[in-house]
């Protein structure tokens, strides 16, 4: 066991903790394999006029929700952050050593023209230890290359995505996003968020995450938010339609290694919103569909429609406990399950929309927002970036659902 | 030599003189003419060897005075040359002809339902209680798209979606449980307008089987599936469209391969009427399609119907043998919106025993590589897949959907809950539970109200089980289970049968 003693951060008292010494990850699919369930809590922040908050913003919210959390994972992607390279993929890579770094660079050399890298920069932090070699590089994808594949670039992107996480043993991308990053580890958010200097990026929208893993040692590939492309996801839950969610995504083509509801859930909405180009409200009317009693009521076209949405998307419905947090180039969503069965609160002030497992994680960094709400079940809570439309969504989509 | 038979009775019946009233109530309900009433003693004298152990008369004595027991004759032990295997001998030494029997294959071959074994919630996740929360079980069959497309439509100061995609016809059904196949003539008009009523009640589907479709049913079309089978029997413009769906049967689980054959006897006249064959002629369907020689012609037959009817959806009735997932995916390639899976397990109301016991493989198998294959091939979503053919609980039904099926079909089930005793004698066309026979004095023993009510309350309480289950696991719809291998586990089946079952063996986690 490792103690750690109770500690300030920002205006918070943190009490102390001892947590089970879980020691140096053997592999970076053990836990794939274990499984993963567990409790947590989670937040985010969405500035919608695009104006940037420093990443301490974030990091003091998760840490006044400390107890959610068991220090086995901590984590938080921040958007908007990297203003000198906006339309680079930015790879944020995790390696066990060495060895994995030097398969890694050389299949991106091969794959990308990378204009930009460098460690990741970090702060010794007590709690913190055995971090993986931490890089990040901003890549480029050549057009000639692209024309040789014959796919589009994001599809580019995401079978890179795939390839290293399957292929190569020790290495994992945290996230390849352009102009976010995913920092995350073992560690207990406001730990993370110190180790990583948050506080030092600025960014339009933020989401945070700390884990509490019942039955596994933590590692820090494991640790959310999980990423693909430009979407991250922070997740409070259990899908207990896993195994159905799984299928279906295999068959349209997903490799899904990591044996977690997040990487379904996030492999979910890039089917909905970038494939299939459904609006971001409709895509979350597909994992958290109404009852059929209710679609019952609705009138004929409506009925229609949502009956349609259910037949065709049932394999994707997400079924069980849930809270996510999904962060987008464009914006944010907060999504609960059908019965709402995890907490999540959302609030508004001025330009800034917010959402959390708990009330005063939003109240730590907004003392009195403009109104705060509980969100219905299945309920998004939709936060836009002015000027930015969700897929196919019209402006005149309403702001938010509440 | 004189006629003489080997085969001693199956059963034994005896009378307990002590108790028997002398009703004659026995000789008056056996189909097959067990009992005959001794006149000078007053006493029925049972006939053993026309027994098949159905229980009519013991059902409706009113002293309980019948016994019906298995005959204790001793035969000279040979796990190989079992009694069974010399009967038939015996029987075939005698007639020279092909054995039959009516209802599923009885052979002690593993029974795979029995060995998987069903999740449930604890803790991490919690488990949903179906008296307080929704519970669904809505079902949709047939052909759905790959993804749905929304336009924005103007509403009131807003806007909202619209379905823009267009959608094929799909069949509503409010629990996963259809009714499969059985033909008016191989069943009387009774158990038909039970199934229809009953069909209609739950919201579900019933299957007229190839016999076509008494005029009596019109009412309930809305809930029924024609079917065009080999013979074509009652098969008219009118007769398509008088259901909400067609199914095409290439093949029965029962008889794979094999034609229909229903005796003379049984076609009176309504059911030649609604055949459209003369009276007391044996009505055969050819053991193929006599246009169908190839899975272009298929795809001919599906588009013919679906021309005829509107495009209603098509379904393709086969039998799960072998091939059964290259066969299936070549049926959704040709158009069929329901692939029907029929197990070596199916009930039937007549087939060569040599079939019915040895050709086929069970449905779980079936269902499970038919399933991958179509996801394998992109196709899943092109066509529904409805199990049967061995589906005998609740419990089948959750797992055979958790293994991929959309919905099962249920038939043996159905005819056990209106008295059934699955006494296999079903060839005879003297059923003494009035089920599976054409006699008026056998047909009116089954009230169809009540028959229907019986069946309502059979699929009721397997819904709500259903419902319990999907509780358990912590989902809230069906579609949830639907194909989740990961929620099951198997209990003593070799390794290989897993893999095929793509379900690990129990005592396995995540
Ligand atoms: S029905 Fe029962 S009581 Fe009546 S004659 Fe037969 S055995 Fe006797
Ligand atoms: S339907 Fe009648 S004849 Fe056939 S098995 Fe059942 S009881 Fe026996």
């Amino acid at each position: 066991m490792i103690d750690r003693p109770a500690r300030k951060y920002g205006g918070l008292t943190l009490p102390g903790t001892r947590i089970p010494d879980v020691g140096r990850r053997p592999s970076y699919t053990v836990e794939a394999e274990e499984g993963i369930l567990g409790n947590c809590g989670l937040m985010g922040v969405c500035d919608e006029a695009g104006e940037r908050m420093s990443g301490e913003l974030a990091v003091r919210s998760m840490a006044s929700m400390h107890d959610r959390g068991n220090g086995l994972g901590g984590g938080f992607a921040g958007y908007g952050i990297y203003p000198e390279h906006p339309d680079h993929y930015a790879f944020h890579m995790m390696y066990a050593d060495e060895d994995a770094r030097q398969d890694t660079e050389f299949y991106l050399a091969r794959q990308f023209a990378i204009d930009h890298e460098e460690p990741i920069p970090t702060r010794a932090v007590r709690g913190i230890q055995d971090e993986p070699l931490l890089h990040r590089y901003f890549c480029r994808v050549d057009a000639e290359r692209l024309q040789e594949t014959q796919l589009s670039e994001a599809d580019y992107v995401v079978h890179a995505f795939m390839d290293i996480n399957s292929g190569i043993d020790g290495a994992f991308v945290a996230s390849a996003g352009r102009n976010m990053g995913a920092f995350k580890g073992v560690g207990f958010p406001e730990e993370i968020g110190e180790f990583y200097r948050l506080d030092e990026y600025a960014g339009w929208t933020w989401t945070g995450h700390g884990r509490f893993p019942t039955n596994t040692p933590g590692w820090w590939g494991g640790a959310h938010p999980f990423c693909l492309l430009d979407y991250s996801i922070v997740h409070n839950g259990e899908i207990s339609s896993y195994g159905i969610n799984k299928r279906y995504l295999e068959s349209h083509g997903y490799q899904l290694t990591l044996r977690t509801d997040t990487e379904v859930v996030t492999y979910l909405f890039d089917l909905m919103l970038r494939r299939h180009e459904l609006p971001v409200e409709i895509a979350c009317r597909a994992l958290a569909a109404p009852f059929w009693k209710d679609i019952d009521l609705m009138a004929a076209d409506d009925k229609e429609f949502y009956t349609a949405l259910r037949t065709v998307y049932g394999p994707g419905l997400l079924n069980g406990p849930f809270a996510v947090v999904l962060g987008m180039a464009d914006g944010m969503v907060a999504l609960n399950d059908r019965i709402k069965l995890r907490p999540l609160v959302a609030a508004r002030d001025g330009n800034r929309v917010y959402v959390a497992s708990e009330e005063s994680a939003i109240r730590e960094i907004c003392p009195k927002p403009e109104k705060s709400w509980m969100p219905r079940a299945g309920e998004p809570v939709i936060a836009r970036l002015r000027g930015a439309a969700f897929g196919a969504a019209p402006q005149s989509v309403p702001a938010e659902v509440n | 030599m004189a006629e003489v038979t080997f085969t001693r009775p199956e059963f034994r019946v005896r009378i307990d003189k002590e108790l028997c009233q002398q009703c004659g109530r026995c000789a008056h309900q056996c189909g097959w003419g067990v009992h005959k009433m001794d006149e000078e003693t007053g006493y029925p004298v049972p006939d053993s060897s026309k027994c098949g152990a159905c229980h009519r008369c013991v059902t409706f004595c009113p002293a309980q005075a019948i016994l019906v027991e298995k005959n204790p004759l001793a035969y000279k032990g040979s796990d190989s040359f079992s009694p069974e295997l010399r009967k038939a001998v015996w029987r075939q030494a005698e007639t020279g002809g092909v054995l039959l029997a009516g209802m599923g294959n009885d052979k002690p071959y593993l029974r795979i339902f029995d060995h998987l074994l069903l999740d449930a919630c604890q803790v991490t996740n919690p488990s949903i209680d179906p008296l307080r929360e929704p519970m669904e079980l809505r079902t949709f069959l047939g052909r759905k798209p790959d993804k749905v497309e929304v336009e924005y439509v103007p509403d009131g100061d807003g806007v909202k979606p619209k379905l823009k995609t267009e959608m094929d016809r799909l069949l509503q059904i409010e629990t996963p449980i259809v009714f499969g196949g059985m033909s008016y003539g191989s069943v009387s008009l009774n158990v038909h307008r039970s199934l229809a009523m009953a069909a209609k009640e739950l919201g579900t589907l019933m299957n007229t089987g190839e016999g076509g479709l008494h005029a009596d049913l019109q009412p309930y079309q809305d809930n029924i599936v024609v079917q065009c089978a080999s013979g074509r029997f009652g098969v008219h413009a009118d007769y398509l469209n008088a259901g909400c769906a067609v199914e095409i049967k290439i093949g029965q689980g029962a008889k794979p391969g094999i034609g229909g054959h229903l005796p003379g006897e049984k076609i009176n006249e309504e059911v030649s009427v609604t055949r459209m064959i003369p009276q007391g002629t044996d009505a055969l369907s050819p053991a193929p399609h006599h246009d169908i020689y190839s899975i272009e012609d298929l795809r001919q037959l599906i588009y013919a119907l679906k021309e005829a009817t509107g495009y209603k959806p098509v379904s393709v009735k086969i039998a799960a043998v072998h091939n059964v997932a290259a066969i299936a995916s070549g049926v959704v390639r040709a158009g069929a919106d329901i692939v029907y899976l029929d197990g070596f397990r199916g009930g039937t109301g007549a087939a060569p025993t040599v079939i019915r016991d040895h050709v086929g493989i069970p449905i779980e198998l079936a269902i499970s590589v038919v399933d991958q294959r179509l996801r394998d091939e992109g196709i899943r979503n092109r066509a529904s897949v409805i199990a049967a053919g061995g589906i005998r609980s609740s419990a089948d039904v959750a797992k055979a959907i958790a293994l991929g099926a959309d919905a099962c079909a249920i038939g043996s089930a159905l005819l056990v809950a209106l008295g059934c005793h699955l006494c296999q004698k079903c060839h005879t066309g003297s059923c003494s539970w009035g089920i599976c026979t054409q006699k008026p004095e056998l047909t009116r023993r089954l009230d169809p109200e009540w028959g229907a009510e019986r069946i309502v309350n059979l699929v009721t309480a397997w819904s709500h089980e259903i419902a319990e289950i999907l509780g358990a696991l912590g989902v809230n719809a069906v579609e949830s289970l639907r194909g989740s291998h990961e929620r099951l586990r198997s209990l003593g089946l070799d390794q290989q049968t897993q893999e095929i079952l793509g379900v690990k063996p129990a005592g396995i986690g995540h």
